[in-house]
């Protein structure tokens, strides 16, 4: 009985052993099976659906701001997203706002800047990035990006690190500090809310795209916003920016945003 | 071995009673969040990590530190070191399993970590910081327990730890390397979008580290039998020094880059941690006492005289100590998101429950030291 | 040889006895009072419906599957249609549309709380998806 101890460990070690081999076995013959006989149909784009190379945004500036247009896309877009109002600014929510030249393009402002666009105020919302830093940085692929070019989150995975919010160099996310839910006012049924300890942000109406629609704000803004394919030559986005000047916001950072401001 | 951790006099009992009673009142204000949510954190929209993140930094550095006990020892057989190596490896086990719960604590959606490992994301930073802390303290484990357990039996450690002590060399330097990068390559950030950023960081891990070192080896020797030696924490002082020295070096770099190239982005966050940005600097008197306890302490440690007089030399190491948990515990991270990327000033202040679960950790980590090194200590003062 | 002599035989014999009875507590605290399995009360939309997206035997023990697999569809690769074995198609969404499972199964406390409950179990969908209004 000397060696007692030590042949347990041995039966025990090559039990333990073949056991993890059955059950991987097991796990091939199902994942094997489920071609043949599994009970779950197909998945397909829905024919309605918007599609594109490459989604694109261009801000007519100077007509967003007449009338105050801009404000009701911040408002259509956050009541259709129930996006929370939060009460404490630190743990502020927003998908779209506005904010004036010198914050929004930091580092371009000069004094002899036209009054016009010193004061007007300007859109700011997820730059959908053709090189996005925040998908570098999630460890989770919980932000990711769609071989449309739409940086999209997947609230599912997220868990809350935040790597993304430091990566960003827009500052376009935001964290539930706090279930959002007793801060919505109405809330749409349409769309989920978000739960406490995960990072948001715009979407581009991914939802909305499934449907056939353009991105809210696009919508109520009574054509300031254009919203289209730059992969596509015809577009009116690509047509617009072949004939018009526009900026993007820190284009030195090599994060290739895609919202183009029209100046 | 373990059982060495359940002897101990009215004094280890009163101590390892407070550090419960702390890691208790943190373990409540963790379900507090956990109910609640990040929100009671002094954490913002702008300043999105807080306390926790840059006490996860400062511990790292910590941890680190180690490899500057086991190199001497174990490449350049540096004899002196043999006694206190072993303690070196028991603080990075204590600073690295600090390390994961202040992540885990940061986290807000702490019951999904493990998305980290069912999607492995080798591009993101977090996934690798996430090799190499737990990869450090196993290794850091195995190497010091199996130091201890031979010592006790009085034989020489068995040849298959060898490897790994190796290993533990340059894993320790990438363990910083990689939290350093986890920073410096993020686009927008300018005040840590700095190659210098993951030197500066190990210059910094390498004067606290032994620094440390040097105090607990003064609070042994005085509440226990165990004295590390004299030589040995004259060469622990000599390594504080050139690291400060060097830290501070590193620092007059930064500033330089960013004054004489004059671009905003870099000097924005340098000003508002030593000037106040708009009207906004609750961090200046903390910066400023910082550096004037770096340089000061660079003084202490320069002249031979204060070096080698305990006294002065323990002040010194103090002063090291606190100097670079403000630069890295305190500045370091709510520094780089102030301004944030729109150039707006939003600062951050640490809220009560934020600090209390930040000492329960603290205490967490004590706790462990503790038991290591009652363990240690009483093997030591048993083979002697 | 002392190979048959056991260490503290009181000690480690009362520590056992008491390991056991904390970790089969729940066992004999329950006894006897194991209550009776639920029933699912299908809707009457479902009802007329006949079929599910999947056969009903799969859709009972398997339905969190089918969810993940269509959250992963949906959110990561843009495919929103499903279309059955039997060749009917459905919008893949748990709670949003009239052909969304919530759509057709309209009563989250008679569809899915009733096994839920039983089997203590607290899925964490409804914390962001919009119950349906007759809970409220």
């Amino acid at each position: 009985m000397k060696n007692s101890r030590r042949s347990f460990l041995k039966i025990s070690g090559l039990s333990a052993l073949s056991l993890s081999s059955l059950s991987i076995g097991n796990v091939l013959a199902s994942s094997a099976g489920v071609t043949n006989t599994s009970p779950i149909g197909d998945a397909s784009v829905k024919p309605e659906a918007l599609q594109a190379k490459k989604w694109a945004m261009v801000v007519d500036v100077k007509k967003l701001a007449e009338n105050k247009r801009y404000e009701a896309c911040i408002e259509i877009c956050h009541k259709i997203h129930n996006v929370p109002n939060m009460p404490n600014k630190r743990h502020e929510v927003k998908w779209i706002w506005e904010d004036e030249f010198k914050h929004v393009f930091p580092g371009q402002e000069h004094e002899h800047i036209p009054d016009e666009f010193k004061e007007i105020p300007f859109l700011v919302l997820c730059n959908h990035c053709e090189n996005p830093s925040c998908v570098q940085a999630c460890p989770t692929k919980a932000t990711f990006k769609r071989d449309d070019g739409i940086v999209l989150m997947d609230f599912h995975r997220c868990i809350g690190c935040r790597f993304c919010m430091a990566a960003c160099p827009y500052g376009s996310r935001s964290f539930n500090f706090f279930d959002p839910r007793p801060f919505i006012e109405e809330v749409n049924p349409e769309f989920p809310t978000r739960m406490k300890g995960v990072v948001e942000k715009c979407n581009f109406c991914a939802e909305r795209l499934a449907k056939g629609q353009q991105p809210a704000c696009v919508e109520v803004s009574e054509g300031a916003l254009i919203f289209g394919d730059l992969g596509d030559h015809e577009s009116e986005v690509s047509q617009i920016l072949k004939k018009r000047f526009a900026i993007r916001r820190k284009p030195n950072l090599g994060s290739g945003p895609q919202i183009y401001y029209l100046v | 071995m373990l059982e060495r951790a359940l002897s101990g006099g009215k004094r280890y009992w009163q101590f390892v009673t407070i550090l419960m009673s702390i890691i208790g009142v943190g373990v409540i204000c963790y379900l507090f969040q956990l109910y609640y949510g990040l929100g009671i954190t002094g954490m913002s929209r702008d300043v999105s990590w807080g306390f926790y993140i840059a006490q996860f930094t400062f511990l790292v550095g910590v941890a680190a530190s180690a490899v500057m006990l086991v190199l001497p020892y174990y490449l350049h057989h540096y004899k002196v070191f043999g006694r206190i190596t072993v303690l070196g490896e028991f603080v990075a086990i204590a600073a690295v399993s600090m390390c994961i719960l202040f992540i885990a604590v940061d986290l807000g959606q702490p019951q999904r970590i493990l998305n980290v490992l069912l999607h492995p994301t080798p591009n993101s930073m977090l996934f690798w910081d996430m090799i190499v802390l737990n990869g450090y303290l196993f290794i850091n484990l195995i190497v010091g327990w199996n130091a201890l357990s031979s010592e006790s039996k009085g034989v020489p450690p068995p040849t298959w730890v060898k490897p790994f002590i190796y290993l533990s060399i340059p894993w320790a330097v990438s363990i910083h390397t990689v939290t350093a990068f986890l920073y410096c390559g993020l686009p927008g950030r300018g005040f840590w979008l700095t190659a210098i950023l993951a030197p500066r960081f190990l210059a910094s891990a390498f004067a606290a580290g032994p620094s440390l070192l040097i105090i607990i080896c003064m609070i042994l020797r005085k509440v226990t039998k165990f004295d590390a030696g004299q030589e040995a924490i004259q060469m622990l002082s000599k390594i504080v020094t050139y690291a400060i020295i060097i830290n501070v070096f590193f620092f007059l770099c930064e500033v330089f880059v960013a004054f004489y190239s004059q671009i905003p982005e870099h000097m924005d966050h340098i000003k508002y941690l030593f000037v106040g940005l708009h009207g906004h600097g609750v961090l200046v008197p903390w910066m400023w006492t910082s550096m004037i306890l770096m340089l000061s302490a660079i003084v202490l440690l320069i002249i031979p005289a204060t070096r080698t007089n305990e006294r002065t030399l323990i002040i010194a190491c103090v002063a090291v100590f606190v100097g670079t948990w403000i630069d890295k515990g305190l500045g370091m991270i709510s520094g780089g998101f102030v301004p944030n990327p729109l150039h707006h000033v939003h600062e951050y202040v640490p809220s009560l429950p934020e600090i209390m679960i930040t000492l329960g950790i603290y205490a967490t980590g004590i706790l462990i030291l503790t038991i290591l090194y009652k363990i240690a200590i009483s093997i030591k003062e048993e083979v002697e | 040889m002392q190979k048959n002599k056991m260490y503290d035989k009181e000690k480690v014999l009362a520590g056992l006895t008491i390991f056991v009875i904390i970790v089969t507590f729940p066992f004999w605290y329950n006894m006897g009072k194991a209550a009776p399995a639920p029933e699912i009360k299908l809707s009457d939309k479902a009802k007329a419906a006949k079929v599910c997206v999947a056969p009903k035997s799969f859709m009972t023990a398997e339905h969190m599957q089918i969810l993940d697999v269509w959250r992963e569809s949906v959110v990561r690769n843009k495919k929103r249609l499903y279309s059955s074995l039997d060749g009917k198609n459905y919008n893949m969404s748990l709670s949003t549309g009239e052909d969304s499972c919530i759509g057709c199964h309209v009563s989250k406390a008679d569809f899915c709380d009733r096994c839920h409950t039983y089997a203590s179990v607290r899925p964490y969908c409804w914390d962001c998806h919009i119950e349906p209004k007759e809970n409220k």
